[in-house]
């Protein structure tokens, strides 16, 4: 069931990067991709207990910065060692200069 | 008193995860956001220029000491060979590793497995290893990167100047692990769809390794294995060097990298073999800044660190006595000062930490 929350403003995040968004005692990862589009997944790395807002965005792949393992922020995807286990990824609309993620 | 047990999977592996030192949350000193996203941007210009000369000068030192051999003149030309081939390719292997060194991926892989040949370092098993030496740096029974064990072999650190050790557990690593074995050690850090691979690269090694003794039967020569395997051991020498120097005589069970790891100012010629790893803390508490960013990082967070050790002989002025005197008390282990613009050392866990002697 869809749960749509008002996680940021467009501005809050610079083109290329992420900010984290907790919610509901969980943490969110925000992108901004270069093509200006928006992009969430789950805020923790699926390897160990690392905050992905700290790391670095490069095109579309986030990579973590405990171990510098990449996923792919707008599918998931993990790209290879040390991270093997996909991250989820959340729907975003963005309203009003405002953007929303779907935690349902 | 009972002797350390460094086993990953003894008593002190389980005391780690109980006492919350498995997988804990470290100390970093605090830096801007955007100050961060411009130390970790990546670029492919510095690692691609320090690539040709390192593979430039092995197949030009290479080619000289064959050509040359088996006159003595080939000797200096077979150390410099080795010093590329078995301590450059060390740090090639780390920072590839972690994928860092280069802004394009295949570029990053490419040097990654050929500096884990050079080293005699399985790509896949010791990828993970490294991870877990990040995760968990100097913690007893967790990190499998630990090199100068409590008390310190002494023997065994310095049969690893010439590599003899290392190769010999490198060897039997690889053969286990060519016949299809992963030792119960590996498995506690290397995941199951990770192990086949780690076999196959094994494989592909003991293919090599075989062809090149063939070479050397067929021409009745060593030739071969002075320029394959051979490097590895005369010229390990100078990563071993820095190597102990990262962690050697500092504290164990800690979640602050400036009490287990050390910086040292080092010469240009030893900071281009090392890839400035010689930032060590710096590089353990922003693993994502690349190698040639090191330099500006240090400036930028010195103010909170220990002052780093001048000079690799002063780094082992510091570090040497500090073995000899783990040798009669094992719990011995240097603290240094911090600035008075630093923030104090983690207080956490601390207490079931070794006490400090000074």
């Amino acid at each position: 069931m869809s749960e749509w929350v008002d996680a940021c403003a467009v501005d809050d995040v610079e083109e290329e990067d992420l900010i984290r968004f907790d919610h509901d005692g969980k943490t969110f990862a925000i992108y901004r991709s270069p093509d200006d589009d928006f992009f969430a997944t789950d805020g923790i790395c699926t390897h160990e207990h690392a905050l992905l807002a700290d790391g670095l965005v490069m095109d579309y792949i986030i990579e973590c910065p405990k171990h510098n393992g990449r996923f792919d922020y707008r599918t998931g995807e993990a790209k290879g060692a040390p991270v093997c286990v996909n991250l989820k990824t959340y729907p975003v609309k963005v309203e009003d200069g405002r953007v929303f993620i779907d935690v349902g | 008193m009972a002797k350390r047990d460094y086993s990953l999977i003894g008593p002190n592996a389980s005391r780690a995860v109980e006492t919350g030192l498995a997988s804990a949350e470290w100390y970093h000193t605090d830096i801007s956001r955007k100050e961060m996203k411009a130390l970790m941007k990546r670029s492919d210009g510095p690692a691609i220029r320090d690539t040709i000369i390192w593979l430039g000068g092995m197949a030009v030192f290479a080619g000289a000491a064959a050509w040359l051999w088996p006159s003595l003149w080939s000797i200096p030309l077979f150390l410099a060979y080795g010093v590329l081939y078995g301590s450059a390719g060390d740090s090639r292997w780390h920072e590839c590793g972690h994928g860092t060194a280069f802004k394009t991926r295949w570029m990053n892989d490419a040097v990654y497995q050929i500096a884990s040949f050079t080293m005699m370092r399985n790509p896949v098993t010791w990828r993970w290893s490294h991870a877990r030496h990040h995760t968990d740096t100097i913690i007893v029974g967790r990190d499998p990167e630990i090199v100068a064990m409590r008390p310190p072999d002494l023997l065994r650190l310095a049969l690893n100047f010439f590599g003899i050790l290392d190769v010999w557990h490198a060897v039997i690593d690889m053969a286990r692990n060519a016949a299809g074995i992963i030792s119960a050690e590996e498995k506690t850090f290397v995941p199951e769809q990770e192990q086949p691979k780690a076999i196959f690269v094994a494989r592909i090694w003991v293919a090599i390794y075989a062809a090149t003794a063939a070479v050397a039967v067929y021409t009745g020569s060593i030739l071969p294995f002075l320029l394959i395997g051979g490097p590895r051991l005369y010229g390990a020498w100078h990563h071993v060097m820095t190597g102990l120097l990262q962690h050697g005589g500092l504290a164990e069970d800690v979640t602050d990298h400036r009490l287990n790891s050390r910086t040292v100012h080092m010469n240009p010629v030893s900071r281009f073999i090392y890839w400035n790893m010689n930032y060590h803390v710096e590089h353990h508490m922003f693993p994502m800044v690349p190698y040639h960013a090191l330099p500006k990082l240090h400036e930028m967070i010195k103010h909170d660190l220990p002052a780093p050790n001048t000079s690799i002989l002063d780094g082992y002025r510091e570090m040497f006595p500090a073995f000899l005197r783990q040798l009669r008390y094992e719990d011995y282990f240097i603290k240094r000062e911090l600035p008075p613009t630093a923030k104090p050392y983690r207080a956490e866990f601390h207490d079931v930490a070794p006490q400090a002697a000074e």
